[in-house]
């Protein structure tokens, strides 16, 4: 059995030695090195570039700038407004303006610097207001209706009128929740190589190879069987990998340009411009509570400032408001969503994408309505819980459902019923709780194709050769086919070996982004398992002149279920099949039910599956300085199934930890002119150890009925309810709301001193 | 390209000659000269960790340290650590998945096993002070925590 045994990871020590190879670790024969020129302004109209001064140092071998590179791009169809290097125009400080590509790095940075490029300054477009201001300039010229507003999405279900007027309490509050990136410490990186038929190979630390190659098909104007995109191991993602990006088109270009490898690797600065991450989100929410606490109503409001480019904006839009009625039962939901274009780099998916904000409003504001009506906030949750096989106000299908137990798991764990408004001064604890999905029931540009499917090879030898187009990015996807591939032949994961993230060898898969890889892939692993597994069943059957059915496969044997004296070894078993019906090789797939929707708008957040998750936290603040220390995070995460439970704590702890960051240190933000406060790691603040508390993961189990042995998402959900949870504890410590995040010490003093105020002033 | 210089370095047990310019850094002599590529290019500042390597007995970052400063040394690399068979310290990484990307996980196994060779068996206190040189953004240091306090206890012969 290996579903559900802890064990180390079939890739483990590879990386623990040292031996995994990155991009960066990649080095081929002549390979040139390609830097880039940035940009100094944060809006501007470029009137020349001059890139002689570049070509004249010796040792550089091309010059790239956006003319050579016009095909817009961008990851959502409906969103294809980047360009690889800037053309006509610069958007953002720090975005791409030309490349260089020279014999070593130094070199290619000494003639990016000579490059001489002439700019008309533009006015620039940087708060909310600017965005919604129709006498600011437009970032984008030429759309359809001349606004810096990507999209604003609107969506009403239910009757919330009706539903506030049913309320005995209505609270209404803003919230802000910060701008916040991956940092991945592995930067961005790719190498570029063409061979003698101008077929391009490009190695790149990607969350989406097949994607990526659909992408560099289209910007380089080449067929998409012309193009390989093949991902070696990648030093982490977050979703800050799952756009295309400019280093690498430009390693392929240059690489076609010049004939010869070109490796492109960002430096850790420019990976604070490439961005992607948490989108800085302003919110306005109303909910409407009954007195027995029955929520009635929602309106939502979010409007983000998200950069000069798409990205995945137009679905972090969708995303603020759509997982709103999970995971409590909500009939009357309205809300509206507007991401803005501002002159800074993109905002994209990061960890939890597009739901992490409003949960953070949705949960403290929650707490307070509690408070208000005199229910425990724990309880007021556990009651409103959406229930198994039923559908939210806005068509979500629900399956498999535990949070109940996840919060009385949470609960018993930290002691939280004897510690709630019991703890001494300036103690506190919170509790949150949240959903996620396992992955989109819709492909980023729409067909009817699977959206995972992987090929299983039993070699005469006994080993297992897993081919699929999933990309490991440090989750341990390699191992979950490993698993499940093993569990339906009855061998050891160790012996199978998994070749993946290569567009040119491995069947599609759609990428590592919304948590769709254990779901989708698993279930694709064990369709092409099980065919497999029922070849070698029928041929020992044969053998022993008995039904397949009475052929079990476990522990690396074949064994005869009436008679298990009467076994053999899998790789006899292997060997027959072969004998009898040729080499050993099936192929399964995943395509997501065909769901349908009420609602003719709904294709984005509707999902095979949901995650949920309940989570406490336990504080200590410091009312003198401010300071707020956590000391425990207890997270309890209904996975569906822990196909490897060590790995399932392991997503669950990072989600926290990440969180924690945001929580408490993290702000990806910008002087007023637009420049970057703190492109580095020592200023952008993220957790050491030391800033980390302890992590508690406990795995709940609900048996999603469609996830492979009922599996669900553990890698993204879990972060949701941390920011609130630990929100929500800094109140029962010191009786602060804060609703703005981070929980600085400054905003904590602050509105400890503006309690004392209204304490004192309502005493006298 | 301003001028270079010939070093002898030893790294992993193997004199090497290497020829490098004076503003090389000792982590890119490593990975460009040698073809040692486990040390790892995280920020090139020294702020996270990710190239910790022995240097003359002391944990450094080789990215913020130049290779032509380091004649006569003696540097070992993860390449070094855990041959033939992995280490107590690589052991406990595997058991408790302690490594999700791996990008980090090099510099963390090279501190932690220069803390083993300088304190047979640090207090928890002393593991979190050397886990808190590096950054790993995968993990929340929870099953690094754990697998650096079973290496301890295994090289102390205690169980876990």
């Amino acid at each position: 059995m290996s579903v559900g045994k802890p064990s180390a990871k079939i890739d483990g020590l590879e990386k623990i030695s040292g031996k995994a190879i990155f991009v960066d670790d990649m080095q081929r024969p002549g390979m040139l090195h390609a830097a880039f020129l940035r940009s100094p302004h944060a809006h501007a109209r470029i009137l020349s570039i001059d890139t002689a001064p570049a070509l004249a140092i010796e040792g550089v071998h091309a010059v790239l700038t956006g003319a050579d590179l016009p095909v817009n791009y961008g990851v959502i169809p409906v969103a294809q407004d980047e360009t690889a290097l800037a053309v006509d125009k610069v958007r953002f400080i720090g975005e791409e303006v030309a490349v260089v590509a020279a014999v070593d790095r130094q070199t290619a940075l000494l003639a990016a610097e000579a490059i001489q490029v002439e700019y008309a300054i533009l006015e620039g477009v940087f708060t909310i207001e600017d965005a919604l201001n129709p006498d600011k300039p437009l970032l984008h010229e030429g759309r359809r209706k001349a606004s810096n507003v990507l999209r604003r999405v609107f969506q009403k279900y239910g009757d919330p009128e009706a539903g506030f007027a049913e309320a005995d309490v209505i609270l209404e509050e803003d919230y802000f929740y910060p701008g916040s990136t991956h940092v991945p410490l592995e930067t961005q990186g790719a190498l570029a190589e063409v061979d003698g038929k101008g077929k391009l190979t490009l190695y790149s630390s990607t969350q989406i190879p097949h994607y990526l190659q659909r992408a560099l098909a289209r910007i380089l104007e080449m067929p998409s069987k012309k193009v390989r995109v093949i991902k070696p191991h990648v030093g982490a993602g977050y979703g800050g990998k799952s756009d295309p990006f400019a280093n690498e088109i430009c390693a392929a270009a240059l690489a076609l340009r010049t004939g010869r490898a070109v490796k492109c690797i960002l430096n850790r600065e420019e990976v604070f411009y490439a961005h992607r991450g948490r989108h800085p989100t302003r919110m306005s929410l109303k909910m409407g509570i009954t007195q027995s606490g029955r929520i009635t109503a929602c309106d939502f409001k979010a409007v983000s400032p998200g950069g000069a480019y798409a990205s995945f904006g137009v679905v972090t839009a969708y995303y603020f408001g759509v997982f709103l009625p999970l995971p409590y039962k909500l009939d009357n939901l309205q809300f509206e969503a507007k991401r803005l274009y501002t002159n800074h780099p993109p905002c994209g998916p990061k960890r939890g994408h597009g739901a992490i904000q409003p949960r953070f409003a949705l949960e403290m504001h929650l707490d307070k309505l509690a408070h208000a009506i005199g229910m425990d906030p724990a309880e007021l949750r556990r009651i409103n819980t959406v229930e198994a096989n039923t559908e939210t106000c806005n068509g979500l299908r629900i399956t498999s459902v535990a949070l109940e137990e996840c919060i009385d798991r949470v609960k018993a764990a930290s002691g939280y019923d004897e510690k709630k408004g019991q703890l001494p001064p300036n103690r506190g604890i919170g509790l949150a709780a949240s959903a996620y999905m396992c992955g989109a029931l819709h492909p980023i540009y729409q067909n009817d194709m699977p959206q995972s499917a992987v090929q299983v090879l039993v070699d005469r030898s006994g080993s297992v050769a897993i081919y699929s187009g999933t990309a490991d990015i440090g989750q341990g996807s390699n191992h979950m086919l490993a698993a499940l591939v093993g569990e339906s032949l009855g061998i050891d994961p160790e012996n199978c070996v998994v070749l993946e993230g290569d567009t040119g060898l491995t069947p599609v898969d759609l990428g590592s982004y919304s948590s769709r890889v254990t779901f989708m892939a698993g279930n694709a692993a064990v369709d092409a398992a099980e065919k497999i597994a029922a070849l070698l069943r029928e041929a020992v059957a044969t053998k022993w002149e008995c039904e397949p059915e009475a052929v079990r496969l476990q522990g690396g044997l074949a064994v005869d279920k009436h008679d298990p004296d009467r076994q053999m070894s899998f790789e006899q078993a292997a060997i027959l099949a072969e004998s009898a019906g040729g080499t050993l090789s099936t192929v399964g797939h995943y395509t997501p039910p065909k769901i349908g929707s009420r609602f003719r708008r709904q294709s984005v957040g509707p999902s095979p599956a949901y995650s949920f998750t309940a989570q406490v936290a336990e504080v200590e603040v410091d009312p003198e300085t401010g300071i707020t220390r956590i000391d425990k995070i207890w997270c309890a995460h209904d996975c569906g199934k822990a196909i490897n439970p060590l790995i399932v704590e392991g997503q669950i702890e990072g989600s926290v930890y990440m969180g924690v960051g945001e929580a408490m240190l993290e702000q990806h933000d910008f002087h007023k002119g637009g420049l970057h406060r703190a492109p580095s790691i020592l200023e952008y603040k993220i957790p050491t150890v030391h800033d980390t508390p302890e992590i508690v993961a406990l795995l709940v189990e609900s048996n999603d009925p469609g996830g492979p042995h009922g599996a669900k998402e553990a890698g993204e959900g879990p972060q949701l309810a941390t920011v609130p949870a630990i929100g929500i504890a800094i109140h029962d410590a010191c009786g602060v709301w804060l609703n703005d995040a981070p929980f600085t010490p400054d905003r904590l003093l602050k509105a400890i001193e503006r309690k004392a105020r209204a304490d004192q002033k309502a005493a006298n | 390209m301003g001028d270079e210089c010939i070093i002898e370095i030893e790294v992993n047990g193997d004199r090497q000659r290497i020829l490098v310019p004076a503003n090389r850094s000792l982590l890119d002599a490593l990975r460009d000269n040698l073809g040692l590529t486990g040390s790892k290019h995280g920020c090139d500042v020294g702020d996270c960790g990710a190239c910790t390597v022995e240097v003359d007995g002391q944990p450094q970052l080789a990215c913020i340290r130049l290779a032509a400063t380091c004649g006569g040394s003696q540097v070992r690399t993860i390449e070094g650590f855990g041959k033939p068979a992995p280490s107590a310290v690589q052991r406990a990484f595997d058991e408790r998945v302690a490594s999700q990307c791996g990008y980090c996980t090099p510099g963390f196994v090279v501190a932690l096993e220069l803390l083993f060779e300088r304190c047979e068996d640090p207090s928890d206190a002393q593991l979190k002070d050397c886990l808190g040189s590096n950054i790993c953004r995968c993990t929340g240091y929870t099953k690094i925590t754990a697998a650096a306090k079973l290496a301890r206890e295994r090289r102390n012969g205690r169980s876990e």
